[in-house]
């Protein structure tokens, strides 16, 4: 049993069969916290309780979901869009929130409204997850008939109204700003920012996009206070995470754990470690943009926001991919960057053209038609996406799509030089 | 914003519902979009003006949003439309493999259809079904922990029974394997086409509505 609570996989961990219908929530204290918040709590309360969980976005970006939602300018109306565009490689945890505890969702989705002033909220589903849609968009119906979604909520005077928005196949979508080119019916292209999404989002209304794993969190933060919440874990990243294991490990899954174990500890106790008793030879640490880490440096270095980052990279999405020793690196780096490559939006020279030769470059050595001078130039066209090759990034682009595909590039050359190299000499410079 | 009669009834109210249903209604574009290749089972030219039309937007417009998103198919495609992912996860273990495997059996190629309209086989990057890896879509309804034997008989199944709803449940239940989590109770909700099965704009039931 951990040390901390379950905060958002307790009910399905307890009632596997029916933890997304709404009797079942309701009867494990659901939609408590909304009462309670209409009955007596003012919406600025609400804010400084977020504001006191330090809880920090669980999309990828990390930031503080209060200094967020203080951003939100005052005009009216103004929105509030859940993020659940889920689509990082390696990252499954929110299609499970969505899928087995949706009301869990709703009723932050509720509370966040009056802490906001919101009357329309919106889900943005990837067009990939139709069952979680299916899920998500009954949980709305029953929250309409039982008086939580709608006019006059729980006869407090709110009204708040939920859509649920499917994407159709563009991972570009999961960022905010291309989120609300998509939900208003574009390209979902990344917009240049300033104006922040708080100030002019969708249709150039203030508008607050948050992560779903982050809104599934509001309801216990109410309940519980925002200093209970900060006090679990570790005080850089406080609070519970879920962790996506995937790759050559024995427990793939999802995990809810606090932050501070060390990637010992994650990769070998809760994943249960490497098939077959092979040896670990390196892992993501935060879904595929993330730099990649090595178990020489990093495996007893703990898992939190501040240690991942002063080692180079960061947690990202959850989403922790993990590579035994048989695994050719350079077909990985490949695998990822022809990911960016087909995700690029292609509004920014540098990703567009950066990524297409970086797929190519690494296929042709992949096929065994490398050239030594083909290290340099992986080198040097990451360096003109991302200058100085740096974690966090240098931006040459409107978003971090571009500088995500570098992180595996850097990693095969920084941590498997000899690797690629091997690969490259059967032919030699021509 | 004409909703065209050649559209059925159910379909109509669909998109009747999508147009009222946002603050501004080119928001509506992308569900009407599927709604769309619905009707016409793919999303031809005639699709995209209708969705014009009902929008607002030019021609052009709609099909500048059309041809950005992947899962709008402009070219024909098979009535099961078998996506492989081929991502990182699903990559490290064994995915191409599996797409292998049901190119074999299926008789064609990555990003090709079946001469007789049956199957459509595209890799698709990451589903966010890494846990249950390798991880393949039918329709768009998921199977988890697909080996390429599983995925060939998957194929087979699908040629021999021809099934008019497709349900990741049932598929999960006879040809899946590790799930990422528990996926709890046996949804009947399915797929009928190509499009993801979703409601407002398309799911259906067992009794095929």
């Amino acid at each position: 049993m951990p040390d901390h609570p379950l905060i958002l996989t307790q009910r399905m961990e307890d009632y596997p069969a029916d933890s997304h219908r709404l009797e079942r929530y309701e009867a494990t204290g659901g939609y408590s916290s909304l009462r309670s918040a209409l009955e007596s709590i003012e919406p600025e309360e609400i804010v400084g309780q977020v504001k006191e969980s330090n809880i920090q976005g669980r999309g990828g970006a990390a930031f503080p979901t209060g200094v967020k939602w203080g951003f939100l300018a005052s005009t009216t109306p103004r929105y509030l869009i859940v993020n659940g565009d889920e689509s990082e490689p390696g990252t499954f945890k929110d299609r499970q929130l969505l899928e087995r505890d949706p009301h869990q969702l709703i009723e932050g989705i509720v509370i966040s409204s009056y802490a906001l002033g919101v009357n329309r909220a919106f889900i943005y589903i990837r067009g990939e997850f139709p069952k979680s849609a299916r899920r998500v968009q009954r949980a709305i119906e029953e929250a309409y008939t039982a008086g939580y979604l709608g006019k006059d909520i729980l006869g407090s005077g709110l009204d708040v109204d939920i859509t649920v928005h499917l994407g159709a196949g563009a991972y570009i979508c999961g960022e905010e700003t291309a989120l609300l080119n998509s939900l208003e019916g574009k390209r979902g292209e990344p917009r240049i920012k300033p104006p922040f999404p708080a100030v002019a989002g969708l249709y150039a209304r203030p508008t607050i996009v948050n992560n779903v794993e982050t809104v599934s969190n509001i309801p216990w933060i109410l309940r519980r206070g925002g200093d209970s919440y900060a006090a679990i874990g570790d005080q850089s990243s406080p609070g519970t995470r879920m962790f996506s294991l995937s790759g050559h490990i024995n427990l793939p899954g999802n995990y809810e754990i606090a932050m501070g174990i060390t990637w010992r500890e994650l990769i070998y106790e809760i994943g249960g470690g490497i098939p077959d008793g092979k040896e670990l030879k390196c892992w993501i640490p935060g879904g595929a943009s993330a730099p990649w880490f090595v178990p020489a440096e990093h495996i007893d270095t703990l898992v939190t926001k501040d240690d991942v980052a002063r080692n180079g990279s960061m947690l990202g999405s959850g989403a922790v991919v993990v590579m035994d020793e048989t695994t050719n690196v350079v077909a990985v780096a490949h695998r990822i960057v022809k990911f960016f490559a087909h995700e690029s939006c292609g509004q920014c020279t540098p990703c567009r053209e950066g990524t297409t030769w970086l797929e190519r470059v690494l296929g042709r050595i992949l096929n065994g038609h490398g050239r030594a001078m083909d290290l340099d130039m992986l080198l040097d066209i990451s360096d003109n996406i991302s200058p100085g090759l740096r974690w966090p990034p240098a931006m040459t682009t409107i978003c971090p799509l571009g500088p995500s595909a570098v992180s595996p590039v850097v990693a095969i050359m920084k941590y498997f030089r000899e690797e690629v190299e091997a690969m490259t000499s059967v032919r030699g410079d021509r | 914003m004409t909703i065209p009669g050649t559209w059925t009834g159910p379909n109509q109210e669909r998109a009747r519902r999508l147009l009222a249903a946002y603050p501004s209604v080119p928001s509506a574009v992308m569900p009407l979009l599927f709604i769309a290749s619905l009707e016409h089972g793919h999303l031809t030219d005639v699709a995209m003006r209708e969705v014009a039309e009902m929008t607002g937007l030019s021609a052009a417009q709609v099909q500048a949003v059309a041809s950005f998103y992947t899962m709008y198919k402009r070219d024909r495609v098979g009535r099961y439309l078998i996506s492989v992912c081929t991502s990182i996860s699903c990559y490290l273990v064994g995915a191409d493999d599996v797409l292998t495997a049901i190119e074999d059996e299926t008789g064609i190629a990555d990003g090709e259809m079946s001469t007789d309209g049956t199957f459509s086989v595209e890799h698709v990057e990451c589903i966010g079904a890494c846990g249950g890896a390798p991880a393949v879509q039918v329709n768009y309804e998921l199977v988890e922990g697909v080996t390429p034997g599983k995925g060939a008989a998957l194929c087979r199944w699908l040629q021999d029974c021809q099934p008019a709803v497709v349900f990741g449940d049932e598929m999960q239940e006879l040809f899946g394997g590790q799930r990422s989590f528990d996926w709890g109770p046996r949804e009947r909700e399915g797929a009928i086409a190509p499009v993801p099965a979703f409601g407002p704009y398309g799911s259906v039931g067992e009794d095929g509505h």
